[in-house]
């Protein structure tokens, strides 16, 4: 009987081109994504070198990062954003790389569109400079963030050095509660594991929870792994996986198609293979989550109190500074706090079951006046399909606008800041202080929490906003 | 970009003893628009560091005159959070050569490695012990010596052994990076790239 092994081995070990003695592997890349952020000095690196891209046609570039989410059609105002959006475009150009820019039809942000176009397939390796690379590993594929010296090895060669990490397998077996969305299932295996729980091992989600869960909420999922410190999280492939991937622009066709879904088929963990850490949680215990705190870690249940700090392991000042920023007190309830923003976007939240999910809410219902709202949609193709379904009517209703996509105040390198003091209910990934803008603080929820935020005008349980027939 | 070779630091260091360090406080996205790697040292903590109106915040460590070195002392899991080498560079441009924790963020630690800053694992003791030395004496030097993976505080000669891939310390001592490696093998990869369906 062969060797048992799980999903991860399978995809890293094809992928290997050589083992270095005492370091780490070379690891052969067969995706890689650049945006405008990561990527310049990189170029320069190879430029500097004297050498060429390797395979250019192995690398993808998109402009997210630094993009305005207003009047795309105009010049870009801050010349420094200006600046990299051109570099990024001359050095696609230059090494004949595809480049979906600010106002092509295919731009968004890049973890959004690498699926959406078929970019993103099982058993690749694909990586970004960009830490939520791990969203692609909703698809099976090995996808995780890299440094821009790493960026440039990728240009310069396909491959990058990296030590195997060790294997982690999360379970989550059971039914989710009502009102409970993939991004609650994450928030909650973080809060459980803490921001550096699961350090130096990558992830493979499996249990009932996950099959059952859209490729979408997949996406939302593995996106989060970094956010407990793995390197990066994945799910097997499975028919929900083909059908999402099947005749996009970039997956492979007719014979291809069958052999590669062949392949595909043989990639999920064996039986009996072995992890070197095993945890499972039950779906039952996890409500609609919201973070208190200033790292993805310091989330609770929407109706718990705030934790008191003794009951912290370890870090006590740490924890208190991270209240005192946030301005809120052990022991207070999170239910009913005023806020000020909502945020429903970035490559976390910003698909269009999220922009579904967040509807469902507003309809019929207003914006709170003491709000203000940013929805942006992370990619065109996210932008039209809101259109067509009719949802933009009913945001536009209810008295919300549409932005025009990007990351916009996930990292708040655009003009979309969250002002200093200002409490932002945001779907995004990080609620590290400043993320969102200096001083903004940041309560990172799902697209239906973060809905019933908008209309009431502050923290608000969706369930009390839901008919529990419709929710299913 | 190769770096200069680290073989043995001897330095005063600076203590930020505060847990969970994310690359967010080590340099605030918006000084990621350069397109060269230039300048990042200037906005190094900046929030912690600058008020709003870009005065000096007194009370952070790198405002503190007595507080000097090629050294920084941070709190467990430093670094996490984004992949950006940015945070690496910031560290590294303001001049420090090694980071030492007690719990580092993998990529973090990778993009140090990268770009020529030790990152040093030391037990959750020897760096309580750090930090106490630094209180009692801002001066207090410690050495930092590669070859041996060995970190010692100079005033009591304590000293730790922490772990580092034999790889990446022969790089870090001849100062090579990990493009050059790869650049040799450049046929092995065209070749194994040559039967990969993608
Ligand atoms: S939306 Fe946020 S996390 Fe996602 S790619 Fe953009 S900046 Fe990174």
């Amino acid at each position: 009987m062969a060797v048992k092994k799980t999903l991860f081995d399978k995809v890293w070990d094809s992928h290997v081109v050589q083992q270095i003695e005492n370091g780490p592997d070379v690891l052969f890349i067969d995706r890689h994504m650049v945006h405008e952020v990561t990527s310049p000095v990189a170029f320069l690196g190879i430029k500097t070198r004297g050498i060429r891209v390797m395979y250019p046609e192995k690398t993808f570039a998109t402009a997210d990062h630094n993009t305005p989410t207003i009047n795309q059609h105009l010049p870009v105002a801050d010349p420094l954003s200006a600046n990299q959006l051109k570099a990024l475009e001359e050095n696609s150009k230059e090494y004949g790389i595809s480049y979906w820019g600010l106002g092509h039809e295919k731009n968004g942000i890049v973890h959004v569109v690498g699926p959406e176009y078929g970019i993103t397939q099982p058993g690749a390796t694909i990586v970004c400079g960009d830490s939520h690379t791990s969203t692609h590993g909703a698809f099976g594929a090995i996808a995780f963030g890299i440094g821009t010296s790493e960026v440039e090895m990728v240009l310069a060669t396909q491959c990058i050095m990296q030590t195997k990490p060790k294997s982690m397998r999360i379970n989550v077996e059971g039914q989710l509660n009502f009102g409970v969305t993939p991004k609650d299932v994450a928030l909650y295996i973080i809060s459980q594991l803490s921001t550096s729980g699961a350090t130096g091992y990558f992830v493979e989600y499996a249990g009932e929870v996950f099959r059952n869960m859209t490729m979408e909420g997949r996406m939302t999922v593995c996106n989060l792994s970094i956010e407990m410190g793995a390197r990066g999280g994945m799910i097997a492939p499975d028919e929900k996986t083909f059908a999402y991937v099947k005749d996009r622009e970039f997956t492979p066709r007719g014979d291809a198609w069958e052999k590669a879904m062949a392949y595909w088929s043989t990639l999920p963990t064996d039986d009996g293979a072995s992890f070197d850490k095993e945890i499972t949680f039950d779906a039952q215990n996890i409500e609609p989550m919201i973070t208190y705190g200033t790292n993805p870690g310091m989330g609770i249940g929407i109706s718990n109190g705030i934790p008191m700090a003794e009951s912290m392991d370890g870090g006590v000042a740490t924890y208190k500074k991270s209240l005192q920023y946030m301005d809120f007190n052990e022991g207070d309830s999170m239910m009913g706090k005023k806020i000020d923003f909502v945020f429903l976007g970035s490559c976390t939240n910003g698909r269009i079951e999220d922009f579904r999910a967040f509807a469902s809410i507003v309809k019929g219902r207003q914006k709170a006046d003491n709000v203000t709202a940013w929805l942006v949609p992370g990619s065109h193709k996210v932008e039209a399909a809101i259109k067509e379904e009719g949802i933009l009517a009913i945001l536009q209703e209810a008295g919300f606008e549409l932005r025009e996509p990007g990351c916009s105040a996930c990292l708040a390198m655009n003009d979309d800041k969250i002002p200093a003091g200002k409490y932002a209910v945001s779907t995004s990934n990080r609620n590290f202080e400043g993320r969102q803008g200096p001083g903004a603080r940041t309560l990172l929820a799902s697209p239906l929490v973060a809905a019933a935020a908008a209309v009431t005008g502050k923290v608000t349980d969706p369930r009390e906003l839901m008919e529990p027939e419709l929710a299913q | 970009m190769a770096y200069d070779k680290f073989d043995i630091l001897t330095s005063t260091a600076v203590p930020l003893p505060i847990e969970n360090v994310d690359t967010d406080q080590i340099i605030p996205a918006r000084f990621l628009k350069a397109t060269e790697r230039k300048g990042f040292g200037d906005n190094l903590f900046r929030d912690w560091r600058y008020n709003q109106d870009n005065s000096p915040k007194e009370g952070f460590v790198l405002n503190n005159p007595i507080y000097g070195g090629k050294i920084l002392v941070g709190g467990k899991n430093f670094g996490s959070g984004s992949s950006r080498e940015h945070a690496a560079w910031a560290v590294y441009d303001y001049g420090f050569r090694c980071v030492v924790s007690s719990f580092f963020a993998d990529i973090f630690r990778n993009n140090c490695l990268n770009i020529g800053v030790l990152p040093v694992q030391v037990s959750p003791e020897f760096l309580e012990k750090i930090f106490r030395a630094i209180e009692a004496d801002p001066k207090a030097e410690f050495e930092v010596d590669l070859s041996e993976q060995s970190i010692t505080l100079l005033a009591t000669g304590e000293k730790e052994i922490f772990d580092i891939n034999g790889y990446k310390k022969s790089n870090m001592l001849h100062g090579f990076d990990d493009i050059d490696y790869l650049l040799n093998i450049k046929e092995n990869i065209r070749e194994f790239a040559s039967d990969r369906p993608l």
